[in-house]
């Protein structure tokens, strides 16, 4: 059993309610940190703990926090990113609905260390329910004591809130979720300033994802060092992973990182082998935005190395023949899954989700998607591959925010690992008129049909 | 979405006034704008889940904003309905792991059982479906939104169960 961090209490009788998270140790960090350490102090065991941005970018969220800017003297905020809307991701969701404590915890021994007094949980607009859960255990909190005025006798303050979003995956960027915070239009920034020296109201702001935050309260209980002593060096800790597709188990699961994907896939702790007999054919192992994975990927890295779930060995080999970790979204597809259905499924998620601010990935976003939605539909032409393949690598790396990044790589993979299966839809229109054209007759069974070419 | 020239009939009552003004609360007095977002949700649900210019125009008014401020916002966010829309919406996920477990299919099914395409309510205004981007319920699809909750592992018989528990008003819309 790997060790759990986060999820360990989810499943205690009651946990969502203040008692019983309280009774069963919650708080503990916010006593700890308020009563003997100074904020710097907390600040240092998440250095040392090595703790990654969680919401996909892994950047060190010690190193995030020690950017802020104290000199200016301007309000401090805390800002965690609820706004989980990648597709295959759904962890966050979890954490909260059913131990929101523990992120409100986690949120006042943040701000603590950041010297924020004022702190905002933004969140999607389509979780409103749980957005009331989150509403319900801040107040529980206040009414212990645990945010307003002199918090604990120390002298620290800190009110705590809950902001609704509209539904816009764009205000997943940290930006964009600044810009949406103070009630505009989700459009993310230019940066620099970056948000630690000019983010909320102008003021210095750091913004952690979910995760990162409920991370905190162990580390702070424990140890920098503790932390870092689970996985596998720069990837530290536990990680939550959502899994679905075609697999027996779907959900939420707490790994250490460091777990072979092969286990993580197969082991009945996680997702328990496939759905079915039929064959695993492709995975995206960190949401919709990271390169897909062919079956002979996923176990073994191109050099022949066995695959972690890590942050280095998910993206060993770059985007030749890796992918990366991402936000955990895992999804798994067997061989009835249509690649080019599901790169055009990607393609129209991110021409929605365009803020349309750069030209790149407004028109570009909208191109895929209209052209990968006419391979799919038996009009393609011999040309579109190489069409499509010239629109994502000019929309990569010339936009503001990596919503466009975001939109180019998996159609990049999916041409670069199933280039083949493009060729088939656009040779033989007649056999893919029917969306579900691979659950009858698998894409493996009719390959040969279909001259090897190479990229 | 396109925009309605529908009169719309405006009530700000009492508790909705008073929610908002604590909504206001959680801002720093002169970034009343930063409480929009969260306005604009409770005024929706309060008034059939849409909001007309007119009713925009009046929540520039109580959050002291430029009318624009509020529609560049409405336009911009996909929860912002500017039309009247089916009183009970199925926003069926259609992303991602809802279209591999077949959201299509269920599209089409519920559609065809209500006698409606994709956007347009019923003649009697009850139902609505929409089609929307992934909701974050992978391991649960396919799943759709009614109000502001989940409906997950969906199938046809839910499907029909859904409606039909709609027609009896056994479905909650909101949590208030």
């Amino acid at each position: 059993m790997g060790r759990k961090i986060l999820l360990d209490k989810i499943n205690v009788p009651g946990i969502k309610t203040y008692e019983v998270y309280r009774r069963e140790g919650g708080y503990a960090s916010v006593e700890k940190a308020l009563k003997k350490m100074t904020p710097d102090e907390v600040v240092e065991e998440v250095k040392t703990s090595g703790l990654r941005g969680r919401g996909g970018a892994g950047f060190p969220a010690g190193m995030k926090w020690s950017f802020i800017d104290k000199k200016s003297g301007n309000p401090r905020h805390l800002v965690c990113n609820a706004d989980e809307s990648e597709p295959g991701t759904f962890k966050d969701r979890y954490l909260m609905e059913y131990i929101p404590h523990l992120l409100i915890e986690g949120m006042i021994t943040s701000s603590y260390a950041l010297g924020a007094n004022l702190s905002y949980i933004y969140i999607r607009g389509e979780y409103m329910w749980v957005y009331k859960i989150l509403e319900k255990a801040i107040a529980e909190a206040k009414a212990a004591g645990w945010l307003g005025k002199n918090i604990l006798g120390s002298g620290y303050d800190l009110e705590l809130y809950v902001q609704i979003g509209g539904g816009a995956y764009i205000c997943g960027e940290e930006t964009a979720l600044i810009e949406s915070l103070e009630g505009k239009r989700g459009n993310p920034r230019l940066k620099p300033p970056f948000p630690a020296v000019k983010g909320l109201w102008q003021n210095p702001t750091v913004v952690n994802n979910v995760e990162t935050i409920a991370a905190v309260p162990w580390i702070v209980n424990n140890s920098g060092a503790d932390y870092a002593g689970i996985g596998i060096g720069r990837s530290t800790g536990t990680k939550l992973i959502s899994a679905s597709g075609n697999i027996k188990n779907q959900g939420v699961y707490e790994i250490e990182l460091g777990v072979s994907v092969y286990e993580f896939m197969n082991s009945d702790e996680y997702c328990g082998g496939m759905q079915t007999d039929r064959p695993l054919k492709a995975l995206v192992p960190g949401g919709s935005s990271v390169p897909i994975l062919p079956a002979n990927l996923i176990y073994k890295t191109a050099a022949g190395e066995d695959r972690l779930m890590t942050y280095e060995s998910l993206s060993d080999g770059g985007f030749a023949t890796g992918s990366m970790l991402g936000s955990g979204g895992f999804i798994v597809y067997d061989d009835r899954a249509c690649i080019v259905r599901n790169t055009w499924n990607f393609a129209r998620f991110y021409h929605h989700e365009s803020c349309g601010q750069c030209t790149p990935c407004r028109e570009g976003t909208g191109w895929l998607e209209k052209v990968l939605w006419r391979i799919e539909n038996g009009q393609g032409r011999e040309e579109d591959i190489e069409l499509l393949w010239s629109i994502q690598s000019k929309i990569e790396g010339n936009t503001i925010c990596p919503l466009g990044d975001a939109a180019s790589w998996p159609v990049a993979a999916a041409i670069r690992h199933f280039k083949d299966e493009f060729e088939y839809h656009i040779r033989f229109p007649e056999k893919i008129k029917n969306r579900d054209h691979f659950v009858a007759e698998p894409f493996s069974t009719v390959q040969h049909l279909v001259a090897k070419e190479n990229v | 979405m396109e925009r309605s020239h529908i009169k719309q009939e405006i009530n700000i009552t009492e508790p909705l006034m008073a929610r908002i003004n604590e909504l206001i609360s959680h801002y720093p007095a002169d970034k009343k704008k930063s409480a929009l977002l969260p306005v604009l949700h409770e005024v929706q649900d309060a008034h059939d889940n849409w909001l007309s210019i007119e009713l925009q125009n009046k929540v520039a008014e109580i959050l002291e904003i430029l009318p624009i401020e509020v529609y560049e916002v409405v336009t911009f966010y996909t929860m912002f309905n500017q039309r009247p829309i089916g009183k009970y919406m199925f926003e069926f996920c259609q992303t991602a792991a809802c279209c591999q477990n077949g959201v299509e299919d269920l599209m089409d099914y519920t559609c065809s059982k209500l006698g409606v395409g994709i956007g347009e309510p019923t003649t009697d205004g009850m139902f609505e479906v929409r089609g929307v981007e992934c909701l974050g319920a992978c391991g649960y699809a396919p799943m759709m939104q009614l109000g502001d909750f989940y409906q997950e592992h969906l199938t046809r018989e839910k499907v029909d169960q859904l409606i039909a528990d709609c027609k009896d008003g056994k479905i909650t819309l909101h949590d208030k």
